[in-house]
């Protein structure tokens, strides 16, 4: 079995995987970080998003392999377990953009690379359109597009997206 | 109100460990030795086994077993079961098919399971099941419910593929009122089928206990201990007392998670069979084929009314897609959560509902959000607004005109509104839908080159599922009580074990609210904890908009029974009579003086048990309630839905959603605001978007997320949610529940809506650009007439 090394939420691991192993199957049971979900098998739903060298990819359809060198940053590298959350977290905590949570991991890293190309004043059409890649069944998106707008805008300021939640 | 009581906002518990990624959901669960397993399913619609020969699938890398539906016979593992006896007309009972969990005679339907491998990883068992070689005789299949009666016969219990017919209503008084009315108006509908999706598939991970011969599934289950009862009685696995359910983190359920599988049962006998767990999750594919679809009516309806548009009788045929078995709820959905809410808001006086439900080779269908009650609103919110426009009544007031407006008010059809006040609901929802401005928006609209409609939908729901006699004599065979356990530790930290289970509804917030306000304790200090046979007392599970009206009245009865004996307590601490004890506050008073004792003294009291003799009264503070309603409950309110379609293309846009809703008391109302945008976003994905299609061999054409069009955020609008009040009689919180109303709602809204913007009644769900394209064009000559 080929041997594969990567950087994952700051740390460097290795492990040993099949040519076919997906860098999702990697994450989840080499590493143990279950944060990254698999919701589908088509690549629709974005479940899987992690970023890949700081660019969004589903690592659903992302092999192992593929990832040798790279950094990787998944949900559960956003913030310290014991500090303060990362500002796009606190905001989908605030406007109530998840209701059963599974979704959630993929929709929060898939809102960051939005920030990253689309700067911090999103406006709805916008977050609406660039979440073609994710599919929410609980919510009805209403309430994480709010989340998004938020998350970006307290991203700019630095800080928490404490708003008063209509 | 206080920061964290009821009717406030709070910030839910339950998200810090679904937005750090630190959820534990079932597929996250891992236990040492587990295997993996992989189903072999049918390819066929309908076909007969003739043999399955696995030996060269045994041989292959990494895998320890394969086993088929013969030896799960031979085993003597009971088959699955449909838990709601439904007569027909005739007073025979419903025909049930047997329903084993791996195929050994016959399949029934494209993803029917007829074997499983066992291997050591996922991938192992998916090579080793291409190895299995199962030689089919193909059987000609039947999958459009309309044909079903002629077609062949798919199980021997069931000729003409009919599993009841059953009826509701006085049909001699509706056709004694339909012949003298003045206008009568007819629709054939379809309500589509659809698949549920949630984003988490089904999971299930059997383990066995050798020495003490007991098995533990960890399982994606609404309701882990109605789980464990089927598969204790029924199926026979094991014994209640040897078998422990435990459904952690769930991913949405929307009832696709409620129902008893094969993969479950398969995979409980397997882990005792191989000495090792053995788990299994289900690739999205998978879910298509074998989660409960849900809908799928084909329904001829009438409406008579009096000259001046008041409604005399609705009458309405259905026959009901069951699938190729009958799962586990699926005989109520189509009889006592639908037909009994045909009365819709209005005062009918008289309705006659005939359900005829067939077998057909498709996956099996049962509960899906909103279960029954989508359905009938659809037929009697449509009729309702074509009798208008038949009429040249406008929709407002037609149904103003007959709306109930006294209660209690009984219906035709069993169910007995107890509070409601649906002119509050409409007159706020058009107002915060601006209906006076439409005309001018329409002009607008028309001046782009878009037709703009408006349409209506004033639901009414059964839930708070369920007084338990009235299900019984219905037929149900399990009571739809609650249960409740309230733990005061000594420190004075509560917690709460429920029968209820969380999904997405966020209950370890709003039960800790209820518990905190009522005992005057910090909510911080409050843990709700559920989905653990071996925690948590039985309860009957998370469905039919619940929770709130049934699990949290149990959670009230249990709270006067901690504060009864409590006050006890306190009365033997501060040396007075019981009967002059007050409490308020999370304060212990003796009333009339300012000897008092703290929530957190008491509680210790209770434990260390030093002020009073255990012949007195017992020690400890923790109480327990099985809460039974009295009554359903009926939400009900009103949306408006606004949209343009282009003309040229078919397309529609939501431009406006108003929803205006009347769930009771409202315990979080962030929360109930988005179980209502959840519910309306699944609602218009019935009306534009989703439909599980067949071919004519019985292949699921829609088998994936890239064929079957789930609603993405560019697909809906943001919707505006308003709420009126009046409290449900019937439960001590007033609580009538919210989780299913806009998808009970919507769809109904939609079609209204587009119908209205092209002059034309010939639209089907999902209203495609295609499908409202082809409408257009049929009712280009027609209008045209009409305009010479």
């Amino acid at each position: 079995m080929p041997a594969v090394s990567m950087t994952v939420n700051g740390k460097a691991v290795t492990g040993d995987v099949e040519a076919r192993t997906l860098l999702v199957q990697f994450l989840r049971e080499n590493l143990r970080l279950t944060g990254t979900h698999v919701g589908c098998d088509t690549s629709q739903c974005g479940a899987c998003v992690v970023h890949i060298d700081g660019i969004a990819a589903k690592s659903c359809t992302t092999l192992a392999l593929q990832c040798e060198g790279a950094k990787i940053t998944t949900i559960e590298g956003l913030a310290d377990p014991n500090g303060p959350l990362h500002p796009m977290q606190e905001a989908f905590r605030e406007h109530h953009g998840l209701q059963c949570g599974y979704c959630t991991p993929g929709m929060i890293m898939a809102a960051l690379d939005i920030v990253r190309r689309k700067g911090h004043d999103l406006d709805e059409k916008t977050i609406r359109e660039q979440l073609d890649g994710n599919i929410c069944r609980c919510t009805g998106y209403h309430n994480i597009v709010k989340a998004i707008a938020a998350g970006a805008k307290a991203m700019g300021r630095g800080g928490p997206a404490r708003q008063a939640a209509e | 109100m206080s920061a964290t009581g009821i009717g406030a906002a709070v910030r839910r518990k339950e998200d810090i460990r679904f937005i750090t990624g630190r959820g534990q959901y079932t597929d996250d669960v891992t236990r040492p030795g587990a295997t993996r397993a992989f189903f072999v399913r049918s390819p066929h619609a309908r076909a007969r086994i003739k043999a399955i020969d696995v030996g060269a699938a045994k041989r292959m890398p990494g895998v320890v077993e394969v086993l088929t539906g013969a030896q799960l016979a031979t085993d003597k593992i009971g088959n699955l079961i449909c838990g709601w006896m439904i007569h027909s007309k005739d007073g025979t009972p419903m025909k049930m098919a047997p329903h084993p969990a791996l195929a050994a005679g016959n399949v029934n339907h494209v993803g029917d399971a007829v074997a499983v491998v066992i291997a050591e990883t996922q991938a192992q068992a998916r090579d080793a099941a291409e190895k299995v070689k199962v030689d089919y005789e193909v059987l000609p299949a039947v999958t459009d419910p309309a044909k079903a009666k002629s077609g062949p016969q798919i199980h021997e219990v069931a000729p003409k593929n009919t599993i009841y017919e059953w009826s509701l209503g006085d049909q001699k008084a509706v056709d004694a009122a339909f012949a003298a009315a003045k206008h009568v108006t007819k629709l054939d509908l379809i309500n589509n089928r659809l698949v549920p999706n949630a984003i988490e598939p089904r999971v299930a991970l059997a383990e066995y206990d050798a020495g003490n011969d007991s098995l533990t599934l960890w399982n994606t289950s609404q309701n882990p201990h109605v789980a464990r009862l089927v598969i204790a009685a029924f199926v026979g696995i094991a014994p209640e007392h040897k078998l422990r359910v435990i459904a952690p983190d769930v991913g949405g359920g929307f009832g696709s998670k409620i129902f008893i599988y094969p993969e479950e049962v398969v995979c409980l006998w397997a882990a005792r069979k191989v000495g090792r767990p053995v788990k299994w999750t289900a690739e999205r594919s998978e879910s298509f084929l074998t989660d409960a679809h849900g809908r799928d009516h084909v329904t001829h309806a009438e409406l008579a009314l009096d000259a001046s548009g008041k409604i005399l009788a609705l009458r309405a045929k259905t026959i009901a897609n069951l699938g190729a078995y009958m799962s586990t709820f699926s005989s109520s959905v189509p009889t006592y959560l639908y037909a009994t809410l045909m009365s819709g808001q209005y005062d009918i006086p008289q309705i006659y509902c005939e359900v005829d439900a067939v077998y057909t080779n498709t996956v099996p269908v049962d509960a899906y959000r909103g279960a029954g009650r989508p359905e009938a609103t659809f037929v009697v919110e449509r009729l309702v607004e074509v009798a208008a426009r038949q009429m040249g009544l406008d929709p407002a007031d037609l149904r103003k005109r007959n709306f109930i407006k006294s209660f209690p008010h009984q219906t035709p059809v069993i169910m007995a509104y107890d509070a409601g006040d649906y002119n509050a609901s409409l007159k706020k929802a058009m107002e915060l839908a601006d209906v006076k401005g439409f005309n001018k928006r329409k002009r607008e609209s028309a001046r782009h080159g878009k037709l703009r409609g408006i349409g209506y939908s004033t639901y009414i729901e059964a839930c708070g599922i369920a007084p338990s006699q009235a299900v019984g004599s219905l037929g149900a065979g399990v009571g739809l009580w609650e249960s409740a356990e309230v733990r005061v530790n000594p420190t004075g930290s509560v917690e709460v074990l429920t029968g209820c289970h969380a999904h997405g509804q966020g209950h370890e917030t709003t039960f800790a609210q209820l518990v905190s306000e009522r005992l005057g304790i910090p909510f911080e200090n409050v843990s709700i904890v559920h989905g653990d046979t071996d925690k948590v007392q039985f309860g009957m599970g998370t469905y039919g908009s619940r929770s709130g009206a049934v699990g949290m009245s149990a959670i009230v009865k249990a709270l006067d029974k901690i504060e009864a004996k409590a006050k006890k307590v306190a009365a033997h601490m501060l040396e007075a009579a019981e009967g002059d004890i007050e409490f308020k506050d999370g304060k212990f008073t003796v009333a009339g003086t300012d000897k008092s004792a703290a929530w957190g003294d008491v509680a210790l009291n209770a434990y260390i048990a030093h002020k009073f003799s255990g012949q007195e009264l017992e020690p400890g503070l923790k109480e327990t309630s099985f809460y039974d309603p009295t009554n359903f409950t009926f939400p009900a309110g009103c949306h408006i839905c606004e949209v343009e379609v282009d003309a040229e293309t078919g397309k529609t846009e939501i431009v406006n959603w108003t929803a205006v809703d009347d769930f009771g008391t409202v315990i979080n109302p962030m929360i109930v605001e988005g179980q209502v945008h959840g519910g309306i976003a699944q609602g218009i994905g019935q009306a534009l978007l989703e439909g599980a299609v067949y071919d004519k061999d019985g292949q699921l054409v829609s088998g994936s997320l890239m064929d079957y069009a789930m609603p993405h955020a560019h697909d809906l609008p943001s919707f505006k949610v308003g709420l009126t009040e009046t409290k449900s009689p019937s439960n001590p919180l007033g609580i009538k529940g919210c989780g299913e109303a806009g998808a009970i709602a919507a769809p109904a809204a939609v079609i209204n809506a587009i119908t209205d913007a092209i002059g034309s009644e010939q639209v089907t769900m999902p209203a495609t650009a295609a499908t409202v394209w082809a409408a257009i064009q049929r009712a280009q000559p027609a209008q045209a007439a009409a305009a010479e």
